[in-house]
C-alpha cells in the first residue's frame, strides 16, 4: 500500500474542543474540598482519559500474561499489543525503527541507561555538557558518571529570561565533548530549548545528544530524524498516559554498540555460565519482564492525543498560557520566573510576602492543584535566586475558567497571608 | 469523595493564626549565637527548607537558642517560637518540650496528655505552642511545623544534621 493510500484510510482528526476533551478525563469532574478540581499541575504528571483507564482495564480483565514468553494465545496477543505500542511510540517520534525504541520504567531510567551503557567511556577526558536549568534526573546520573569514570561535568548557563542560548552552549561545547544532554522544555520555567540547533552544534563537535523530552513532547511535534537527536527520553505519565513506563529512543546504531545496562531475562539470546550472548535490539536493554500494561497503555495515550489535531491543542494551551500570565501579571505582589519568549505551558511565579508552600496549602484549599517548591531544579533555583517558586502547568484539558479560579484562590492567599 | 469535618476556611485559619503569622513575618531570634556550643541544620529534601539552628548550652541549662534559614511561614514560626520556649529549660525538659510539640503537631489528644504529665512551666510553654495545632488538619505540613524542632534537637545530641525524611518516613 502506497503511503498516500495509508493515509487516507486514517481517521479524520478530531477538531479541539475543551469540553470535549474535558469529558474524556473522568477524573476532572470530582471535588477537592467540596471544590471543583482545578487541576494546573500537569507538569508534574497528567490527568488520564478513558481510553488509556479502558485499555489498562481490558488488559487485565481479559488478555493479562507475560511476554514474549508464553506459547499459547493469550500470551501472544498481549506481546503483540505490546509492541504494538513499541509500534506507535515510534511513529509518534518518528523513529526509524522498532529497533530504536527502548520501553523503561520513566524517563529517569532512560537517562541512566544512557548514562551506564553510553556514558562509561567517555572519561577521563571527555566531556558532558549539561544546562542549569536540567531536571535533578538530567543532573545527578552524570554526576555519578563523573565519580565513577572521571569525566568532566560542564553546566551552561541560563539567562536571567530562563533561556539557553546557542551561543552560551557553544561557548561550553569543545572538541572534547562526548555528549550535550539538556531538556527540551523546562519542566521548572517553561523555557523551550532551540534542541535542533543545539543538536547540530554537537554534531559539529563530534559529540553526541541526548534530549530530555519529558516535558517537550507533549507540547512540541517531536521527530527525531528531523531533530538529529541521538537519544531521546521521556516518560509516559506526563503525556497522559500510566506510571511506570517511559521511552528511550536511541539511534540503532548507538544502541547496537552500547552494553546492556541491567542483567536479566529477556535481554539474552542464550545464557551457558561460561558465556552469554545478548539479544538483539530492543530485547538487549529490556531485562526482565518489562512494564507491560502501562507500555499498552501509553500506546492508548498516543492514539488519543494523534486523534486530534495537534496544532489545535497546541494553540489551546499556548493561549491559555498567555491568558495566564496576563491575569498574574496583573495581580500585586505575583512576579513571574521564567519569561522567555519560546515558552510551554508551564508558569512559575512567586508571590511577594508569601512563601510558595503556604500559597499552595491556600490554594489547594480552593480546589486548585499547583506546585510549590524546586520542582527538583535546584541549582537552577539557586541561581535565579529563588529558594522555591510557584509552578501552575497546563494540560489540554485546562480552561479559561479555571485560572480565573487560581486568579481568585491567589487573592484569598494574599488576604490571608500578606 | 473526601469527608469533610469541618469547613475549609475554618482549617486554614487555624493554620494561619495571628500569632503564627506574626512569629513568620517577624521571627524571633534570627541569626546565630555567637559562643553556640552546638550547630545543627535540619532539610527538609522534599522542599529544599534549611533550617540552621544554634545553641549554648552549659551543665545541661539552655542559655541561648537561634535560627537562621528560609522557609514557610509555618516552619519560621514555628522555629521562631521555639527559640522562646526553650531557654532556661534543661535537656530532659526540652526533650518534653520536643515531644510535647510533635504531638500538638499530630494529634488530636495531645492537650489532654500534656494537661497529666508536665510540670507546670512547661505547660505553660506549651501553651504558647498550642498555636502549631493547625497542622494537623494538613498532613504535607506538618513536616514545616516539625523541622526546626528536629535540628535542635539533633543540636543536642550533638549531630550536625537533621532530615524531616529520616525523622518521618516511612510512617509509622
Ligand atoms: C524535564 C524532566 N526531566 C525528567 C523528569 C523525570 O521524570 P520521571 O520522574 O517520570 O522519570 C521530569 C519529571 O518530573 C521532568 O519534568
Amino acid at each position: 500500500m502506497n503511503a498516500i493510500a495509508e493515509k487516507s484510510q486514517l481517521p479524520a482528526l478530531r477538531s479541539f474542543d475543551v469540553s470535549s476533551v474535558r469529558s474524556d478525563f473522568p477524573i476532572l469532574s470530582r471535588s477537592v474540598h467540596d471544590k471543583p478540581l482545578v487541576y494546573l499541575d500537569s507538569a508534574a504528571s497528567a490527568q488520564k482519559p478513558q481510553p488509556v483507564i479502558q485499555a489498562i482495564k481490558h488488559q487485565y480483565e481479559h488478555e493479562y500474561a507475560n511476554v514474549h514468553r508464553g506459547a499459547y494465545w493469550l500470551s501472544e496477543t498481549l506481546t503483540d499489543k505490546y509492541e504494538a505500542a513499541r509500534k506507535a511510540v515510534r511513529d509518534f517520534i518518528n523513529a526509524r525503527s522498532d529497533r530504536e525504541i527502548i520501553f523503561t520504567k520513566g524517563a529517569t531510567e532512560a537517562i541512566n541507561l544512557v548514562a551506564h551503557s553510553f556514558g562509561k567511556n567517555l572519561g577521563p577526558n571527555g566531556e558532558i555538557v549539561i544546562t542549569e536549568l536540567e531536571h535533578h534526573s538530567n543532573i545527578v546520573p552524570w554526576q555519578m558518571l563523573r565519580t565513577q569514570t572521571g569525566v568532566k561535568l560542564k553546566v551552561v548557563p541560563v539567562t536571567p529570561e530562563g533561556d539557553v542560548t546557542l551561543e552560551a552552549i557553544k561557548a561550553a561545547v569543545t572538541t572534547n565533548t562526548k555528549l550535550v544532554a539538556v531538556a527540551h522544555v523546562s519542566n521548572a520555567l517553561g523555557t523551550i530549548l532551540p534542541i535542533k540547533e543545539i543538536a547540530e552544534v554537537a554534531h559539529t563537535a563530534g559529540a553526541r545528544i541526548l534530549i530530555d523530552g519529558c516535558q517537550g513532547i507533549v507540547h512540541e511535534t517531536v521527530d527525531v530524524q528531523d531533530l538529529d537527536c541521538d537519544f531521546y527520553a521521556f516518560s509516559g505519565h506526563k503525556l497522559y498516559g500510566p506510571n511506570g513506563i517511559g521511552v528511550l529512543f536511541g539511534k540503532e546504531s548507538l544502541l547496537h554498540d552500547m552494553p546492556p545496562y541491567q542483567g536479566g531475562g529477556e535481554m539474552i539470546s542464550s545464557v551457558s555460565f561460561d558465556h552469554t550472548e545478548w539479544a538483539d535490539l530492543p530485547a538487549k536493554f529490556e531485562a526482565g519482564t518489562p512494564p507491560i500494561v502501562p507500555a499498552v497503555g501509553l500506546g492508548a495515550a498516543i492514539k488519543y492525543i494523534s486523534s486530534f489535531d495537534r496544532t489545535g491543542v497546541a494553540r489551546h494551551e499556548h493561549d491559555l498560557m498567555v491568558y495566564a500570565m496576563e491575569c498574574l501579571e496583573a495581580i500585586n505582589s505575583v512576579r513571574l520566573v521564567g519569561t522567555s519568549k519560546n515558552k510551554a505551558a508551564v508558569i512559575a511565579f512567586v508571590v511577594d510576602g508569601a512563601h510558595p508552600h503556604d500559597v499552595a496549602t491556600i490554594l489547594d484549599r480552593s480546589g486548585v492543584c499547583v506546585r510549590a517548591g524546586h520542582h527538583c531544579a535546584q541549582p537552577l533555583m539557586d541561581s535565579m535566586g529563588y529558594p522555591a517558586t510557584l509552578r501552575a502547568s497546563i494540560g489540554m484539558y485546562n480552561t479559561r475558567e479555571e485560572i480565573n479560579a487560581l486568579v481568585g484562590a491567589l487573592e484569598k492567599a494574599r488576604e490571608i497571608l500578606c | 469523595m473526601l469527608t469533610q469535618t469541618s469547613a475549609p476556611d475554618e482549617d486554614l485559619m487555624s493554620l494561619y493564626q495571628e500569632i503564627i503569622l506574626d512569629h513568620g513575618k517577624n521571627p524571633r531570634n534570627r541569626g546565630i549565637v555567637e559562643d553556640h556550643t552546638c550547630i545543627s541544620e535540619g532539610r527538609n529534601p522534599l522542599c529544599g527548607d534549611r533550617v540552621t539552628v544554634t545553641a549554648s548550652i552549659d551543665d545541661s541549662n539552655i542559655r541561648d537558642v537561634r535560627f537562621d534559614g528560609k522557609g514557610c511561614a509555618i516552619s519560621i514560626a514555628s522555629a521562631s517560637m521555639m527559640t522562646e520556649s526553650l531557654v532556661g529549660l534543661n535537656r530532659d525538659q526540652a526533650t518534653q518540650i520536643f515531644e510535647s510539640v510533635k504531638s500538638i503537631c499530630t494529634e488530636d489528644t495531645a492537650n489532654s496528655q500534656r494537661d497529666s504529665q508536665i510540670s507546670e512551666k512547661l505547660n505553660q510553654r506549651l501553651e504558647k505552642l498550642m498555636a502549631l495545632s493547625g497542622v494537623r488538619k494538613f498532613p504535607v505540613r506538618v513536616k514545616c511545623a516539625t523541622l526546626p524542632w528536629y535540628a535542635f534537637m539533633s543540636c543536642l545530641e550533638g549531630k550536625s544534621t537533621a532530615t524531616t525524611e529520616i525523622a518521618s518516613w516511612p510512617r509509622p
